[in-house]
């Protein structure tokens, strides 16, 4: 008989993991979706993993989402649920394998959204204690007027939840959103220094922004001699010998 | 956040719900644990009766029951790749939306709420399958601590046979198929039966429960059940 144990400490973990975070808007996707790009280049192995996204856990809970309110608890557990698909299927065994596993959110998202809607953060953090701590998180750093013009101008129908409807903190969507929002970005910024966040300037250029996160990341990569560099420019990827 | 107060008749196993902190409740929280078959549902429709006839406001509720992902929990466990942490959580989303939703309504409307199951058997299921005591008990920090929790002890080869007089078959999750204990169903629902009732034999000092003779017949076990749910009621007047 064997029965498995979730021990992560125990087993070497070859992989790397690199997260970002950062409200909606902040320009983390469009970031590690480059970074994704030029470790694939440079022939990594990589798989980018995002918040809320297991299709497994998906199906099961879209009949009662329609049904049933959510509680602040439920909402967090449902979102824990789908993290722990992703992380028992790929996130783990992927950096168990030697992966670069790029995560859009991780569970600083669940650290920040969930104390701002009201559980308690010390149970959030329990909850979540099985997650491995990455080794490069990267906070996107935004003024809460730029990211809100960011998110409003392309995407106008707010989302009940997404606006934070639920918090009864306006009852104008926009209101709300913004509220909800600079709640969140308060959450973050208490994590920065406890968590070991890397503080990107979001207000900055795409591709300094992404210059700046592969310099992060170079020191991770494996030690074989690297015979090119890259980095961005004109939004096309340079090569240098 | 708001602090729990000092004189609150409600406690929790951990941090609670904290934008529950400040309900006052006027009922009473019983729960009924035990395998499948064990009479736990008997049991609570015959005290359901007893105690309306009492005069008491009472409600039931059992796990698998909540509109949130009710029906989702019996898909997921027929999905055999949902990882252990998942499914715990999952499970705990399904019982946090019961508790918010149904049984904490309740109480604060005065009713008795008779649950058929609570936390326990979940963190049984969690341990049995190599979660960490201490992530299920961490988990369920949102729970309410129940004012009484009977626990029905059923010999697992008194149980194999109760469960093929009302199917014929033996459930895949309930015999523990999906740990590979063993190739036999039989065995292997034997064996994990006993693991089950091991580690609610952890639980009863840990948590309190109260383990009743579940081998008995139902109306000795109700008679057991009635007296001590009446001694509890009086001293609570």
């Amino acid at each position: 008989m064997v029965v498995l144990q979730l021990k992560n400490k125990r087993l070497p973990i070859p992989g790397k993991l690199i997260v970002v975070e950062g409200i909606d808007g902040s320009g983390k996707s469009t970031q590690i979706r480059l970074l994704e790009k030029w470790l694939r280049y440079n022939g990594h192995h990589v798989f980018l993993t995002e918040w809320n996204s297991s299709a497994v856990v998906k199906e099961i809970t879209s009949k009662g989402k329609k049904k049933a309110k959510l509680t602040p608890t439920t909402f967090s557990l449902l979102h824990a649920t789908d993290f722990a698909d992703r992380y028992e299927r790929n996130i783990f065994p992927l950096l168990r394998a030697g992966y670069f596993v790029l995560a859009d959110r991780y569970i600083y998202t669940a650290y920040a959204r969930d104390a701002t809607r009201g559980c308690s953060p010390d149970w959030v953090r329990k909850v979540y204690n099985f997650a491995v701590k990455p080794d490069i998180t990267f906070y996107f750093r935004t003024p809460i007027d730029i990211a809100i013009e960011r998110i409003l101008s392309g995407r106008p129908q707010l989302k009940y939840y997404e606006a934070g409807m639920d918090l009864n903190l306006s009852k104008d969507p926009y209101d709300s959103y913004r509220i909800f929002q600079g709640r969140i970005i308060e959450q973050y910024e208490s994590m920065v220094k406890q968590e070991g966040f890397t503080i990107i300037d979001a207000t900055l250029g795409i591709e300094e922004q992404q210059n700046m996160m592969r310099e992060k990341v170079a020191p991770l990569l494996p030690k074989k001699p690297q015979k090119q560099t890259i980095t961005m420019k004109n939004n096309e990827i340079t090569k240098r010998k | 956040m708001k602090s729990q107060k000092e004189n609150s008749p409600i406690r929790w196993y951990g941090k609670g719900i904290p934008y529950l902190h400040d309900i006052g409740h006027k009922g009473k929280l019983i729960v009924i644990e035990g395998p499948d078959s064990s009479g736990r549902s008997s049991q609570i429709s015959l005290l359901t009766t007893k105690l309306e006839a009492d005069g008491h406001a009472v409600l039931s509720t059992g796990l698998k029951r909540s509109e949130l992902i009710g029906e989702g929990i019996l898909e997921a466990k027929q999905n055999a790749s949902l990882g252990k942490k998942t499914l715990a959580l999952f499970y705990a989303a399904d019982f946090a939306d019961q508790l918010e939703q149904k049984i904490i309504p309740a109480l604060e409307a005065g009713y008795i709420v008779l649950a058929d199951r609570y936390i326990f058997t979940l963190m049984a299921r969690n341990t049995v399958r190599g979660i960490s005591r201490k992530w299920s008990h961490d988990l369920y920090g949102f729970a309410l601590v129940p004012d009484l929790i009977y626990y029905l002890k059923v010999d697992p080869y008194t149980l194999v046979h109760r469960v093929f007089e009302k199917n014929s078959s033996l459930d895949y999750y309930e015999s523990g198929a999906d740990m590979g204990l063993s190739d036999d169903m039989f065995e292997s629902f034997i064996l994990y039966q006993q693991k089950i009732a091991k580690e609610f034999q952890t639980m009863q000092k840990a948590y309190g429960l109260v383990a009743v003779d579940g081998d008995d017949t139902v109306e000795e076990i109700n008679t057991v059940l009635k007296k001590k749910i009446d001694v509890f009621l009086k001293s609570r007047k």
